[in-house]
C-alpha cells in the first residue's frame, strides 16, 4: 500500500436532547464531511444519537497519565468542598 | 474464537520486577488499563495481536454471508442479512480503533492482513454453500463468538472491553436471526429440514474449533489470564457453548453430528467426541476450503478501492489549500 494515511477523528454523540455529547469512538476519514457520514454509519446504527460531533484526533489536547497525581490528587485532600464535610443538626432538616 | 489470535503470541516482556509488580497490582485490583497508561511491552503486543486479529475476523467474516445477500429468499431476510453484514464491518472498525490506541496504525494492520502475516478466525475459511448455512452461521458461529466476547467484556484493557460491550449488544440479533432461519426451514418440507441438518453437520465441528485448542500448560495463555486479557480457558468456553447449544438443536429436531455427545449428570454438562485438531491447524495455516479465495477477495477489494481513498484525500487537501488562501484574497 503506497497510500497516505487517512486522518483519524474522534466521534461524540448526543443520545437525546438534554444529555451532553459523549465520546463514542473513532473513525478514519479524508475530511470533515466524510467523517460525519462515517461516524453516522459506524456509531448510530441502532438509534444511538440525535447529534454527532467529529473532531480531528490530532486537535485534542490531553493530560498525561504520568501527571495524574500532580493534576488530580489535590482535589482528593480538599474534602471541605463536599457538603458532607459540614455538620448540621438533624433538627434543621434537609439542607 | 478470538483467543485463536493468541496462538503464537509473543507475551515476552523485559521490564524490571518492580514495574511488573506494580502493573499486576493494578490488574488484580480490577483497574482498567487505558491507552497511555504505563504497561509491559508483552501486554501491549499480546493485545495488538489479539485485537487486530479479532478485527480482521470481523472483516473477512463479511464474505461468507455477503455471498448470500442477493439470493436471500425474502425481502425480510435480505434486509436482516444486509444489516448483519454491515454490523460485522462496523465491529471490525470498532476493533481496529481499539488496537490503534496501542500504537499500531490502521494501515499497518491492513498490511499484515493482506500479506498473510496476521491471521483471522479459522471459521471464515468454510464456505456458505446453501441458504441454511446462513442460518447455521448466525446460530452457531455468532453464538460461539458471543460466548467468547461476553467473557472479553471484562478484559483489563479499557478500549477493548468497551468495544466488546458494544459488539455483544449488537450481536444478539445476529444469533436470533440465524436461529429463526433454521426454525423456518425445520418447520418446512423434508427437503428444507435436510438442508438445515446438512448445515449443522458441516458447521458444528468448525464452530467448536473457534474456541481454539486446549491450552494445557501454555505459558502464554497463563500470562494472558494473569493480565486478565483472557478470563476463561478455551475448554471452559467451549463447554459452555455446547451446553447452551445442544438443547437448541433438540428444539429444532436436528441431530448434533457427534455420536459421542452425552449428558454427564455428574458435571452437569455434555461430554463430547474428539475434535479434529489436524483439520484446525490445516485451516489456520492456510489450507482450509476457502483461505485463498477469502484473501484474493480482500486484496482485490483493497486495490479496487484505492482510487476512491486517494481521490477523497486529494479533494480534502485541495479544499484545505483553497480555504487557507481565501482570507488573503479577500483582503
Amino acid at each position: 500500500m503506497t497510500e497516505t494515511a487517512t486522518p483519524l477523528w474522534e466521534v461524540f454523540i448526543r443520545a437525546r436532547n438534554g444529555l451532553s455529547h459523549k465520546h463514542a469512538g473513532s473513525i478514519h476519514a479524508a475530511d470533515a464531511e466524510l467523517a460525519l457520514q462515517a461516524a453516522r454509519d459506524v456509531y448510530t446504527r441502532r438509534g444511538e444519537g440525535q447529534s454527532v460531533w467529529v473532531v480531528r484526533s490530532s486537535d485534542i489536547v490531553a493530560s498525561d497519565p504520568v501527571d495524574k497525581d500532580m493534576m488530580f490528587e489535590p482535589t482528593a485532600s480538599k474534602i471541605y468542598r463536599h457538603p458532607t464535610f459540614y455538620e448540621i443538626p438533624d433538627d434543621v432538616g434537609n439542607m | 474464537m478470538y483467543s485463536q489470535g493468541l496462538i503464537g503470541a509473543d507475551g515476552k516482556t523485559d521490564e524490571d520486577e518492580a514495574f511488573l509488580a506494580a502493573f499486576q497490582e493494578r490488574i488484580d485490583a480490577e483497574q482498567k488499563i487505558e491507552p497511555n497508561d504505563p504497561m509491559p511491552e508483552g501486554y501491549r503486543k499480546t493485545l495488538i495481536r489479539q485485537i487486530s486479529q479479532h478485527a480482521h475476523s470481523e472483516i473477512i467474516g463479511m464474505q461468507p454471508e455477503g455471498n448470500w445477500i442477493s439470493r436471500a429468499p425474502t425481502l425480510r431476510r435480505k434486509a436482516a442479512l444486509m444489516a448483519k453484514v454491515q454490523d460485522e464491518g462496523g465491529h471490525g472498525l470498532y476493533l481496529y480503533s481499539a488496537a490503534e490506541t496501542l500504537g499500531i496504525s490502521r494501515e499497518e494492520m491492513y498490511q499484515q492482513l493482506l500479506t498473510g502475516a496476521a491471521k483471522y478466525s479459522s471459521i471464515f475459511n468454510y464456505p456458505a454453500l446453501t441458504w441454511a448455512d446462513i442460518g447455521a452461521i448466525g446460530w452457531l458461529v455468532d453464538g460461539a463468538a458471543i460466548m467468547n466476547q461476553i467473557a472479553l467484556c471484562r478484559c483489563s484493557y479499557g478500549p477493548y472491553a468497551r468495544a466488546m460491550i458494544r459488539i455483544c449488544k449488537e450481536e444478539s440479533f445476529h444469533q436470533r436471526q440465524g436461529y429463526e432461519i433454521l426454525i423456518t426451514l425445520c418447520n418446512g418440507s423434508d427437503e428444507q429440514k435436510e438442508l438445515a441438518q446438512d448445515a449443522l453437520n458441516r458447521f458444528w465441528w468448525p464452530s467448536l474449533m473457534m474456541f481454539g485448542p486446549s491450552e494445557g500448560q501454555s505459558v502464554h495463555s497463563q500470562q494472558s489470564m494473569l493480565w486478565k486479557i483472557k478470563r476463561f480457558s478455551n475448554d471452559d468456553l467451549r463447554d459452555k457453548f455446547i451446553n447452551a447449544t445442544v438443547p437448541q438443536a433438540e428444539f429444532l429436531g436436528l441431530k448434533v453430528p457427534d455420536p459421542e455427545l452425552k449428558w454427564n449428570e455428574e458435571k452437569q454438562g455434555y461430554d463430547h467426541g474428539d475434535i479434529d485438531w489436524d483439520e484446525f491447524w490445516r485451516v489456520v495455516k492456510g489450507d482450509g476450503p476457502c483461505n485463498r479465495e477469502r484473501m484474493r477477495t480482500r486484496r482485490r477489494v483493497e486495490s479496487e478501492g484505492a482510487w476512491v481513498r486517494e481521490a477523497a484525500l486529494a479533494h480534502a487537501q485541495k479544499r484545505a489549500e483553497r480555504q487557507a488562501v481565501a482570507p488573503v484574497a479577500a483582503e
